[in-house]
C-alpha cells in the first residue's frame, strides 16, 4: 500500500472507512444478484472490484449510490448514509450508459459534475464553468471543450466523464469500467490521475475487468461474484486461489512484480 | 384578416410553443409514442371531466384528464416492468383501450356531450374563436387562448426553473440520481406536463395534432443543431412557423386547419431531413462519398510511396496498377493535385513534401487511432471525422 495515503490516514482519524456495506442484498426482478454483501473500504485506498460477467460489480456501485433500491442492508459513507453525503461523493457511468448523441459540448457535459452542489433550481454560474474549464485541463481536454459529445473519440468521452467527476471535488470516486474501449494512452492517462487522487488523500473504487494490470495500478482488491470472495489488500489477497474462487475455473495468472 | 383569423393563429401559435417544450424532451428521451398514448388515452378522462363539469373548458376537466394520462404512463410502464411485453407492446396495449373506453361514453352520451370522435381526432380549431370567455360581462377573448396560455406559461416557468435538472436526467439518469436529482421525480413531472399540454391544446387541435406538434418541430430541430437550447428555440419556431403556414395553407385549400398545420409540419421535416448541413441526407452521401475517395486519395499516395520504380508511377500506367476506373483515377488525381500533394516530371508522378508527411500521418493514424496527431487534418478532410 502507497505510503502517502498512510501518512493521510494518520491525518485524519486512523483507519478511517470510508464505505462501510452491511448485509446488502440486491435482486433485479425477485433474482438476487448480490447476495449479503458485507464490505468495508479503508480511506485513501485504490480498489479495484474484479469478477466475472454478471458478477454484481456495477450493481454493487449503484447500490452504494443509491440509483438502485437494495432489497435489505445499508451502506454508510464516512459513517452516514449516502442521501447525507452526496457532496463528498463523485459517480463516473459507464460510457455505453448514455446517449453520446445528446445535443451538447464536452464542456457543458463537464459542468453537470457541479449541479450537486448547486442543487434543485440554482443554474451554474462562472464559478462552475471555470471549475470545468480547470477539470477539462487536468484530462487534457481543454482544446475540445466546445465539440459536440458525439464528435469525440471512445476514449476522449471517458475523459470527459472523469473530469465531470473530478469537478466534483468529492471525497470518494466510484468508477464504472473507466478504461472500456480507451486506447493505451488514455489509459496511462486516466490511471495516473487515479494515482494523483489517492495521493491526494481520496479513496477510489473502480469496477476493473483486465487482471493482469490489478497488481500495477490498484493497491486494494475486492473480489465479487454474487457474494464477495474476499477483499484487502492486492500484495496480500490477489492470488489464484481467489481468482479461482471467484471465476469459477482454474484461473492462473502472472502476476507481474 | 379578421379579428377571427388572428385568433386563431394566436392559438395556433401557443399551442405549438406549449408542446414542443415537452416534446423536445420526449424525443431526446426516445418517448415519443408516450405522446401518442397520451394524447388518446385522456378521451374518457375528458368525457368524465364533462360529465362532472359540464364545461369542456373547466380547469378541473383538465386536471382529470391530464391524470388519465398520467395513469396511461404508470400502465405502461407497469405492464413493461412485468417483463412479459416490450414497451412498445405495453403502449399499444393500453391507450387504445381507453381511448375505446372514451369512445363508448362519448357513444352512451351522444345527447348531453358535443365532443364527436372527428373532432376528437382532429379538432376543430375555426371554432375556437367563437367561444369566449366574458368577464363581468367584458368579452376578454376565445377561451382556449386563455386555456393555452395559462399551460404555457406555466411550462416555461418550469423549464427555466429545472432546465439543468431536465437536462441532466435526460442525458445521464444514473448521474442525476446520484446528485440527488431523482429521475423519476423529473420523469412523471415532465409526463404531467405533457398531459397538461395535451389537454389543453386537444380541444383546439385534436388528438393527432398534439402529437405531430410535440414531435415533428423537435425532430426537425434534432437534424440542425448539437446544443439543447438551440434545439428548443428550433422547435419552437417551427412549431410556430408550421401553424400559422399551416393556417394559411387551409384557408386557400380551404381545407382542415389542424390537417394542414400537420402537412406543413411534415414537409419542413422534409425539407430539413434532406438538405440539413450535418446531418441531412444529402450532406451525409456527399460526406460518405468525399470518404471514399479520399481513402482512394490515401490508397494512391501510399502507392506512390511504396513504388520508386518509374514505370509503377508513369501517368499512363496508374490505372492499370491501381486497378480503377478512368473517372475514379481523375478525382483522385485532381484531389492530389489540389492539396499539392503530388508533381509531375515528364509524366512521372511523384509525391510532394507536403504528400510525403500527410501520408505518414494519416498511416499513423490510422494504426494508432490518437486523435490527437490529427486534428489540423479534421478541417480539410472528412475522412478523419469519424
Amino acid at each position: 500500500m502507497a505510503q502517502s495515503s498512510e501518512t493521510n490516514k494518520n491525518e485524519t482519524s486512523v483507519g478511517a472507512i470510508a464505505v462501510k456495506v452491511d448485509d446488502l442484498t440486491v435482486a433485479y426482478n425477485y433474482k438476487p444478484v448480490l447476495w449479503d454483501i458485507d464490505l468495508e473500504i479503508p480511506e485513501g485506498v485504490l480498489m479495484a472490484i474484479v469478477g466475472p460477467n454478471g458478477a454484481g460489480k456495477s450493481t454493487l456501485i449503484k447500490s452504494i449510490l443509491g440509483i438502485l433500491k437494495p432489497i435489505a442492508g445499508s451502506v454508510e459513507i464516512f459513517g452516514k448514509p449516502y442521501e447525507k453525503q452526496r457532496q463528498i461523493v463523485a459517480y463516473v457511468p459507464q460510457k455505453g450508459s448514455v446517449d453520446w448523441d445528446f445535443p451538447t459540448t464536452a464542456l457543458d457535459v463537464v459542468t453537470m459534475g457541479t449541479y450537486g452542489s448547486l442543487g434543485w433550481i440554482k443554474r451554474p454560474g462562472q464559478k462552475e464553468k471555470k471549475a470545468a474549464l480547470e477539470a477539462l485541463e487536468k484530462v487534457g481536454m481543454l482544446p475540445f471543450k466546445n465539440r459536440q459529445i458525439s464528435q469525440l473519440s471512445g476514449g476522449q468521452q471517458q475523459r470527459i466523464f472523469l473530469a465531470r467527476a473530478l469537478v466534483q471535488n468529492a471525497s470518494i470516486y466510484f468508477m464504472d469500467e473507466p478504461f472500456q474501449g480507451v486506447d493505451a494512452t488514455t489509459e496511462i492517462a486516466i490511471i495516473n490521475i487515479l494515482k494523483e487522487l489517492r495521493k491526494a488523500g481520496k479513496t477510489v473504487i473502480v469496477v476493473h475487468h483486465d487482471l493482469q494490470t490489478v497488481p500495477e495500478y490498484f493497491d486494494w482488491v475486492t473480489f465479487l461474484n454474487v457474494k464477495k470472495i474476499a477483499t484487502g489488500p492486492v500484495k496480500d489477497i490477489f492470488n489464484d486461489d481467489n481468482l479461482t474462487k471467484t471465476y469459477g475455473i482454474n484461473y492462473k495468472v502472472s502476476i507481474q512484480e | 384578416m379578421s379579428n377571427a383569423q388572428i385568433e386563431i393563429q394566436l392559438i395556433a401559435s401557443l399551442v405549438a410553443i406549449a408542446c414542443a417544450i415537452p416534446g423536445t424532451f420526449l424525443v431526446l428521451r426516445k418517448m415519443a409514442m408516450i405522446s401518442d398514448a397520451i394524447s388518446h388515452s385522456i378521451l374518457p378522462g375528458i368525457v368524465i371531466g364533462f360529465f362532472i363539469t359540464q364545461d369542456l373548458n373547466s380547469p378541473l376537466l383538465i386536471l382529470l384528464a391530464a391524470l388519465t394520462g398520467i395513469i396511461t404512463v404508470v400502465l405502461v410502464e407497469y405492464i413493461q416492468k412485468t417483463g412479459l411485453v416490450k414497451e412498445d407492446t405495453a403502449i399499444g396495449l393500453v391507450f387504445p383501450i381507453l381511448f375505446s373506453i372514451g369512445v363508448i361514453m362519448i357513444a352512451k352520451n351522444a345527447n348531453d356531450v358535443h365532443l364527436d370522435v372527428d373532432a376528437v381526432l382532429l379538432g376543430e380549431l375555426a371554432f375556437a374563436p367563437f367561444d369566449r370567455l366574458i368577464i363581468a360581462g367584458l368579452d376578454v377573448g376565445p377561451k382556449s387562448l386563455w386555456i393555452i396560455g395559462s399551460i404555457l406559461i406555466i411550462t416555461i416557468g418550469l423549464l427555466l426553473a429545472f432546465f439543468k435538472e431536465l437536462k441532466v436526467s435526460t442525458f445521464d439518469a444514473g448521474l442525476s440520481a446520484a446528485l440527488g436529482f431523482s429521475p423519476a421525480v423529473i420523469h412523471y413531472g415532465l409526463m404531467t406536463v405533457s398531459s397538461v399540454t395535451t389537454v389543453g391544446a386537444f380541444d383546439a387541435v385534436g388528438a393527432i395534432l398534439v402529437v405531430a406538434l410535440m414531435i415533428a418541430p423537435a425532430a426537425t430541430a434534432y437534424l440542425l443543431t448539437n446544443e439543447l437550447k438551440r434545439m428548443l428555440i428550433y422547435a419552437i419556431c417551427f412549431g410556430v412557423f408550421s401553424a400559422i403556414a399551416g393556417y394559411w395553407l387551409a384557408h386557400v385549400l380551404d381545407a382542415s386547419i389542424a390537417g394542414s398545420i400537420t402537412t406543413m409540419l411534415g414537409l419542413l421535416f422534409l425539407v430539413v431531413y434532406l438538405f440539413a448541413p450535418r446531418k441531412g441526407i444529402i450532406a451525409v452521401m456527399y460526406r460518405e462519398k468525399q470518404q471514399r475517395t479520399e481513402v482512394s486519395l490515401l490508397t494512391f499516395l501510399l502507392h506512390l510511396k511504396n513504388h520508386s520504380e518509374e514505370r509503377e508511377r508513369h501517368v499512363n500506367h496508374l490505372n492499370e496498377h491501381i486497378n480503377w476506373q478512368k473517372v475514379r483515377s481523375k478525382t483522385v488525381l485532381d484531389l492530389a493535385l489540389k492539396n499539392n500533394m503530388i508533381q509531375f516530371d515528364k509524366n512521372i508522378v511523384s509525391l510532394t513534401e507536403k504528400g510525403e508527411q500527410f501520408t505518414s500521418q494519416a498511416i499513423d493514424y490510422i494504426i494508432t487511432n490518437q486523435d490527437n496527431k490529427i486534428e489540423h487534418m479534421k478541417d480539410d478532410f472528412f475522412l478523419f471525422r469519424g
